[in-house]
């Protein structure tokens, strides 16, 4: 498989990443829709990797995956104290700051 | 043999990824994204990234999907309101993703990567493998290595002071001084507020 598939591939989930944020209003749903554009971000970067034939970009690949678990427990948090707070867990609700 | 392996595990991804949008229960959703994390580490395995489909099996569809289902068993799976904000949404979300992707991929395809139509370049047989990233990582970038293990921390504490319960919150006085004001859920008291309701249960 050339290396042009791998990358409509990733374009491919990551608009249907950014659709989910686009019409979902979880908040949990739309964390998960971040990890979609996220991974399709890292499909980007180790097919270039693979382009290219070193392995920097993979590397990166998988800083970007560290970077998508601390966004993980960060948003987890939040939706756990949004819950707490018996606030409802909607961001079109959830869109004044003071709480 | 590499084309089917490609295809079945580009459908798998797309299909997870679709499932992730689709399904109305945020528990489906994640099972629909370990679907989508499984075949990408198969598309991972096909670029010869080894390391990178290993962590991403162990990390993201271990590690980070148990915190999810953790958390929406906990959370629990509201549907969602049908009201919409702004009007046609549902009509023009679509459109604009469909324009997202054909701009991507216009961009990647009329760019001057005349590699791209290629299978890539010769590799040697330890590329990708975890001697070859570990070396990258502890000699080439050390720093941003160190700067995402330190951002690993802190989010993990930050973590902990958001989602804790407030040490003081469960006393019997602050039980009463909730109930009798009639504040609402567990939301924090100014401090006046909690002062006066302790001399009220005192008296």
């Amino acid at each position: 498989m050339t290396i042009e598939w791998f990358v409509i591939l990733s374009a491919l989930l990551f608009a249907t990443g950014a659709l989910g944020i686009l019409l979902r209003r979880s908040p949990m749903v739309i964390l998960l829709c971040l990890e979609l554009m996220l991974n399709a971000g890292n499909l980007a970067l180790v097919a270039f990797s693979r382009m290219v034939g070193n392995g920097q970009g993979q590397v990166f690949a998988v800083i970007v995956m560290v970077i998508a678990a601390c966004e993980v427990v960060v948003g987890l948090g939040l939706i756990v104290a949004i819950f707490r707070r018996r606030l409802p867990l909607d961001v079109d609700d959830l869109r004044e700051l003071r709480g | 043999m590499e084309e089917v392996l490609f295809f079945l595990a580009a459908i798998g991804a797309l299909g997870g990824a679709f499932g992730v949008i689709a399904m109305r229960n945020p528990f489906y959703s994640v099972l629909a994204l370990i679907v989508h994390l499984f075949s990408l580490a198969a598309l991972f395995l096909l670029l010869t990234s080894a390391f990178v489909a290993a962590a991403q099996v162990v990390v993201y569809a271990g590690a980070v999907m148990v915190l999810y289902v953790f958390v929406v068993a906990y959370v629990g799976g509201g549907g969602e309101s049908a009201w919409e904000p702004i009007p046609g949404q549902r009509f023009l979300a679509p459109l604009l993703g469909i324009a997202l992707f054909v701009e991507l991929s216009v961009a990647v395809l009329s760019s001057s990567l005349l590699a791209l139509g290629e299978d890539g370049a010769d590799v040697k047989a330890g590329f990708g493998n975890p001697a070859a990233i570990g070396r990258l990582l502890l000699e080439k970038f050390l720093v941003p290595f160190e700067a995402s293990s330190i951002l690993l921390l802190l989010a993990a504490v930050g973590a902990i002071v958001l989602a804790a319960r407030r040490r003081h919150e469960d006393t019997p006085s602050e039980r009463f001084a909730r109930e009798e004001l009639g504040a609402r859920g567990d939301s924090p008291q100014p401090p006046h507020r909690r002062v006066a309701s302790e001399e009220g249960v005192s008296s």
